[in-house]
């Protein structure tokens, strides 16, 4: 009994420490060995973004020692999954930290075996992209086969992330059963939407992988089903983007009207949003298989509806992000239709960037949408539209969240503070990157409805008219990534600099209240058992039908290739 | 929830109704639908199988066209065609190695090709010219030199 009342007084004692003194110092260094590893990626990723940029643009010969698509692979890998999952991981738990009163000691533990293990398995998936044995693409699409060590590296990184996932459901289940009955909080709810979607989204790239892939790569059974390692592939590699949009979202829900002085939207329909993008979410990545083979038209046509209702969610969220932002420059004595733009703090870089982020999200999102019906799709498939596209979506709606993030979180875990200097560099910064972005996707597009393929190096098809047609928009696509590559420059010392010089002090982690007066949300979306079924229902109704039709009906498979 | 924001989400919702109508429309009813052969083949044996052993154009009516061909790293064969303006041209494509894209820049024709699945894609070429045939989807090394040409006169 005395015990239990010693645990119990710890925890209190615990609590009110954390409140008092911001986040617990061990909580703190897992953050930023997070936020140091998804920066030091962004830095080489950058870097290699603009040798293909400069490459294809037709100033710059690559070297026979790292060629454009070792390059490409790499550039993909670090920006879509170490960059983004870092980032993702670090802010999240860096959130439940401070909203559900510190990590427990074992979540900690936790989370520091799945960065050793997400670190170990990116170094073995990096020796053999270096040796240009796995030149092939953030895609891996079998036939083409690389080192098994490649493969092993990706099994190391799923698990990584499974144990972090598990890390965030202890914290929060233990959370839940001292506080019954009420809502977890809100960018808590968040959290759990991410991992649950992490766990879901992997859980096919692993079945590729390990029972597919590997197997076959170590030579011990001879052929691969193609169409069933690229359908598993899609259901991870869409998600995977998806959720750090989702992050980004969690912020403009959570923080972002905290920042500009604001109260958060209705607690209940964002909920609804959450729950919304995760049931509805890995269906989506079959819209990727529009133009294949060996799928029939109506289920095509139902996976137009799977992808296209993932919009409905986003729309909402427009609505949502507007309305607080007129709501809040209107208190703020913003007259007139648009007088309460005025109002927002637009000089704050910790506003403007993920502001930023947003708007770039209607473009971005009006292209997924054409680009996700059957007929559009098939026009600019595999062009650099696509390329455009998820510069747009991941280059600027969530990376730029995640820089705006940056700016109040790595002074909160560093203890330091945003000096109104280094808040000037981080508009620069933002502004910058805003410029190479629209130059670079914007030429994107366009070169891709010319035709221009997308993961293809330097070439003019034998001086063919079609192709001279594209460089103009190659030479903008250049200039484009030389000025994202100063930004990164800049976003990357600001890293260090907060982390490590900035003077010290305590910033806010900034969450919005709710609006006072607001009908108290349902229990109901607590139950996350209920959703998470209903995610495996649609996911059954989307995958069971094809890929079992993909199996049954398969032709002979195919043995490895390396072709590069 | 606000009358604003009900009109907002019921024009989101209708848009998207909306864009579903009309894709099931071409697709179904005009038959613009993307291109989905569903027909296999023995990934490894291409060259023994008809109509894989004789890769080429073969005219098949008045104006129309059907041409047979291989993907492979990295060329098409066959790797020049020609037809006459207005032709009506079915192409059945198959890949002998890894997975390829056939895209021919500014036509709407544009077509994964797997190893051990035949695709099928048709096309009027209605405007003379050389139009450019490229494979879309890396497929390795000499991926950027994997192209070829239809002569459309």
């Amino acid at each position: 009994m005395e015990t239990v009342i010693t645990s119990k007084e710890k925890v209190t004692v615990f609590n009110k420490a954390n409140q008092v003194l911001g986040i617990h110092l061990e909580d703190a260094r897992i953050t930023k060995s997070y936020l140091l590893v998804a920066f030091i990626a962004l830095l080489l990723g950058g870097f290699l973004g603009l040798l293909q940029g400069l490459n294809r643009a037709g100033v710059l010969e690559l070297p026979v020692w790292l060629n454009y698509y070792q390059i490409l692979t790499a550039h993909g890998l670090l920006l879509v999954v170490v960059l983004s999952a870092f980032f993702t991981i670090g802010y999240f738990y860096a959130g439940l930290s401070h909203t559900l009163g510190g990590l427990l000691p074992k979540v900690r533990k936790m989370a520091w075996i799945g960065f050793w293990m997400k670190m170990f398995g990116f170094v073995l998936v990096v020796i053999p992209i270096l040796m240009n044995e796995a030149s092939v693409m953030y895609t891996f699409y079998p036939p083409m086969a690389a080192h098994p060590m490649f493969y092993f590296g990706l099994v190391f990184i799923v698990l990584g992330v499974w144990i972090l996932a598990a890390g965030a459901f202890v914290n929060v289940s233990h959370w839940r059963k001292n506080h019954k009955g009420q809502h977890l909080p809100i960018l808590a709810f968040f959290a759990t939407g991410v991992f649950v979607l992490l766990v879901g989204a992997t859980a096919f790239v692993a079945v590729e992988v390990l029972f597919m892939i590997i197997p076959w790569s170590l030579g011990w059974v001879d052929t691969i089903n193609v169409m069933v390692a690229r359908t598993l592939f899609w259901a991870f590699g869409h998600t995977a983007v998806n959720i750090w949009y989702l992050t980004a979202v969690s912020a403009w829900y959570v923080i972002v009207p905290k920042i500009i002085g604001g109260t958060r939207f209705n607690d209940y329909l964002t909920r609804v949003v959450v729950i919304a993008l995760v049931i509805m979410n890995i269906t989506g990545g079959f819209h990727h298989q529009i133009i294949d083979p060996g799928i029939s038209l109506p289920i095509k046509f139902m996976h137009v509806f799977m992808s296209l209702a993932i919009g409905f969610p986003s729309l909402m969220t427009a609505y949502a992000m507007f309305r607080v932002f007129e709501r809040t420059g209107r208190r703020k004595g913003g007259k007139g239709a648009l007088g309460w733009l005025k109002k927002l703090p637009w000089g704050d870089v910790r506003f403007l960037s993920p502001f930023i982020a947003m708007a770039a999200f209607a473009p971005a999102g009006a292209g997924g949408i054409v680009q996700s019906t059957n007929q559009l799709n098939q026009v600019v498939h595999n062009t650099m539209w696509i390329v455009g596209h998820f510069h747009l979506t991941l280059g600027m709606t969530v990376v730029m969240t995640f820089f705006g993030i940056s700016y109040w979180l790595v002074p909160f875990v560093s203890k330091r503070v945003l000096t109104p200097q280094m808040n000037r560099i981080g508009v620069i910064q933002t502004i910058i990157w805003t410029m190479g972005m629209v130059i670079m996707a914007t030429s994107m597009h366009i070169v891709g409805l010319l035709g221009s393929p997308r993961r293809t190096s330097y070439t003019t098809y034998g001086e063919h008219v079609a192709a001279q047609a594209w460089d103009p928009y190659m030479i903008m696509i250049g200039i484009g990534a030389t000025f994202l590559l100063i930004a990164v420059i800049i976003q990357v010392y600001a890293i260090f600099n907060m982390m490590f010089f900035a003077p010290k002090g305590e910033t806010e982690f900034p969450i919005a209240e709710v609006e006072a007066g607001e009908f108290p949300t349902p229990y109901l979306t607590e139950r996350w058992g209920i959703w998470v079924i209903t995610m495996l229902i649609v996911v059954a109704m989307a995958y069971v039908l094809p890929l079992t039709d993909m199996i049954v009906n398969a032709p002979p498979g195919s043995p490895p290739f390396k072709t590069w | 929830m606000h009358l604003d924001e009900k009109i907002w989400l019921t024009l989101s919702f209708g848009m998207i109704m909306i864009f579903m109508l009309i894709t099931g429309y071409q697709t179904f009813a005009l038959e613009m639908g993307p291109p989905s052969h569903q027909e296999t083949i023995d990934p490894e044996k291409v060259d023994q199988t008809a109509p894989f052993n004789e890769p080429g154009i073969k005219k098949i009516g008045e104006n129309e066209y059907e041409v047979v061909m291989t993907l492979q790293i990295f060329s098409f064969t066959p790797n020049t065609i020609e037809v006459p303006a207005g032709s009506k041209v079915h192409f059945i494509l198959t890949s002998k190695d890894v997975v390829h894209g056939f895209e021919v820049a500014n036509t709407n024709i544009n077509a994964m090709v797997m190893p051990g699945h035949i695709q099928k894609i048709t096309q009027t070429f209605d405007q003379p010219g050389e139009y450019l045939v490229l494979c879309n989807e890396y497929c390795g090394a000499g991926h950027q030199m994997m192209s070829m040409t239809i002569s459309v006169k």
